[in-house]
């Protein structure tokens, strides 16, 4: 089912080229097309519930830098499709909003582009979601340290008041971090590389 | 008062504009008892009756999706204990499935009975938070109190089983934490034996009930058509009549062994999400008595799977290839291929799905974190409109939403 369901699309959609995937059907789609296929899915193949929509990073210098991934359901055949679509390369990496095809993708591209910095044009309300207003990063990029990076708060008021602001995460010690990929131990696993306090060694400040 | 007297019509008589009244906004939360946790819901109110709602949520935004690049698959089962905290068993379950699926791994049927077991537990707990709370929520103290006490029972029985009653951390990629103790599954079954008599005693206090019932019939209608475009899962769009339940769709875990009903409602109000999670309650007790009465026996974790699952511990005391075994797998992770896998559970607030992108290697490239409770707060600004105030605090229980799991 799911398997005619790729078939068509790749017919009526010439660009769209096979993805491959350990699970369920899925296909790479152009970003421009990728309303007008969401669009086909949902009301010729039932594939009439949007699950999820969320994107990838791969790494500062890739290309494509970035990936939008849409999971579809099908309420009908209880089965899954996955599309994505790489984002044009460029300083401000943008894709069409498929807002109007289903509300509840609101929120889902609210939060791409809260974490990715990736715009949805179309969008009615392309705001921050769980970072507040006017933070100025993008957390889930691969750039950005786990520890975090200092940052004003939302209010200046609070700041011009307090001094205060949101500080990176004390990582020395730990948590134990990793990294993705094939790599060597040392390498993979560069745990507590910040020494400037350790069990033996009491932390700056602490008395 | 004179018989003559007639109060003055001052609205006609004014000239055009001048007794229009003045919005007024209103901000619920972040902490307010009825917002379960820490949303905020920017309201516009004209007099009693909201005409503009717009929640606020990212409170308790902890970067679990940054944390997981960072850590060994097994690392992260810890925080999928954080997500919906009122069932972090079925988080575990849901989490272990997903990263399974990436290696083409199947547990053992006790393990899937076992998770099985674990998970509908979790469904009873956490509804039976989530009808306590409700009762609270629109004046009923008393089912509190009985939820709580069945729930701390259950509380015991996932002490007894993982050491822990509220963050569990039981399952493992390809397997669990530890078997079962001796004689559970029977404490487990002695559970559903008195369990039954007493949730319909809960049920009965809020079925029926005048109040209860003026409270949330007709209240916060969700229609079908709006429940699928919004992406609602569990209780909630089943309520709308949609019978979607990924336990019957796409089993998972063995559930196709199990005999059980999805119950829906017919007209989507509060009132319905509530008799959807009663319902669901005792379907939960079915499974559960038929899991235990075909408890398998066998392995509770993949047998074989060297570079996925932890060897016996008393082997990796004694054995030099158990040892090295275990180092690697603690330092470098389970070893999975690279690929995309997406898989969804049906957990108690819905279909929590993991999307798991692996370039190979025991960490994870990217790991989204599909939450329920996010998709279903994503309609509250259109549920809200038109409703009074004290409706909001019903639509609100009625949603059931968790802001560990909506927030990541």
């Amino acid at each position: 089912m799911s398997a005619e369901t790729v078939a068509a699309i790749k017919a009526s959609f010439p660009r769209v080229t096979d993805r491959p995937s350990l699970d369920h059907p899925a296909f790479n789609a152009p970003a421009d097309d990728v309303p007008e296929i969401l669009r086909a899915l949902r009301d010729g193949h039932s594939f009439d519930f949007l699950a999820d929509v969320t994107a990838i990073d791969w790494a500062q210098g890739a290309n494509p830098r970035f990936t939008v991934v849409y999971h579809l359901f099908s309420t009908v055949t209880h089965e899954y499709l996955r599309v994505a679509a790489d984002c044009p390369p460029g300083a401000e990496p943008e894709v069409p909003s498929v807002t109007a095809l289903w509300p509840g993708a609101n929120w889902h591209e609210r939060e791409v582009y809260d974490m990715f910095g990736i715009r949805f044009s179309g969008h009615p309300d392309l705001r921050r979601i769980l970072m507040w207003d006017g933070y100025p990063h993008f957390p889930l990029r691969k750039e950005f340290p786990l520890a975090g990076i200092e940052a004003p708060l939302a209010d200046a008021d609070v700041v011009s008041e307090t001094g205060v602001s949101a500080k990176p995460a004390p990582m020395a010690g730990g948590p134990f971090v990793a990294s993705s990929g094939e790599m060597n131990l040392t390498e993979a696993e560069p745990r507590a590389k910040d020494e400037s306090w350790t069990e033996r060694r009491e932390k700056p400040g602490a008395d | 008062m004179p018989a003559d007297f007639a109060y003055p019509d001052a609205a006609s008589r004014a000239a055009p504009g001048e007794f229009e009244t003045e919005k007024m906004s209103l901000s619920m939360g972040p902490s307010h008892p009825s917002t379960h946790g820490v949303l905020r819901v920017q309201m516009e109110l004209d007099g009693e009756v909201v005409t503009k709602a717009q929640p606020v949520i990212g409170y308790l935004h902890r970067g679990d999706e940054k944390i997981a690049e960072n850590m060994t698959y097994n690392q992260f089962v810890p925080y999928t204990d954080r997500l919906d905290y009122l069932a972090p068993l079925a988080n575990n379950m849901a989490y272990a499935i997903a990263v399974e699926r990436l290696a083409k791994l199947e547990v053992p049927a006790r393990c899937q009975a076992i998770r099985v077991i674990t998970a509908e537990m979790a469904r009873i707990s956490a509804h039976l938070m989530g009808l306590g709370a409700y009762g609270i929520d629109v004046g009923a103290w008393t089912v509190f109190m009985y939820t709580f006490n069945e729930r701390e029972k259950l509380y015991r029985l996932f002490e007894e089983l993982t050491g822990a009653r509220f963050t569990t951390s039981y399952a493992r990629i390809g397997g669990l934490a530890r078997d079962v103790p001796e004689g559970w599954t029977g404490r487990v079954g002695a559970f559903c034996d008195q369990f039954l008599p007493i949730l319909e005693e809960i049920l009965s206090l809020l079925t029926r009930n005048k109040i209860f019932m003026d409270r949330t019939t007709g209240i916060g209608v969700i229609s079908r058509e709006d429940a699928i475009a919004y992406g609602l899962t569990g209780p909630n769009l089943r309520g709308s009549g949609v019978p979607l339940d990924l336990r019957k769709d796409r089993p998972y875990s063995g559930y196709e062994q199990y005999d059980f009903d999805v119950p829906v409602g017919t007209q989507g109000d509060c009132y319905d999400r509530y008799l959807v999670r009663g319902e669901e309650m005792r379907q939960s007790v079915r499974i559960l008595r038929q899991a235990i009465a075909k408890f398998p026996e066998g392995p509770w974790h993949v047998v074989g799977a060297r570079k996925i699952f932890a060897p016996p511990k008393e082997k990796i005391l004694t054995s030099m290839e158990e040892l090295i075994q275990n180092f690697m797998l603690v330092t470098e992770g389970p070893q999975m291929p690279a690929g995309e896998v997406y898989f969804e559970a049906e957990n108690p607030k819905g279909a929590l799905g993991f999307f798991v992108v692996s370039k190979g290697g025991g960490v994870p490239w990217r790991l989204k974190i599909r939450s329920p409770s996010f998709c279903n707060l994503s309609i509250l600004p259109k549920l809200c409109v038109g409703a009074m105030i004290s409706d909001v605090v019903s639509i609100l229980g009625s949603l059931d939403f968790v802001m560990g799991e909506c927030d990541r």
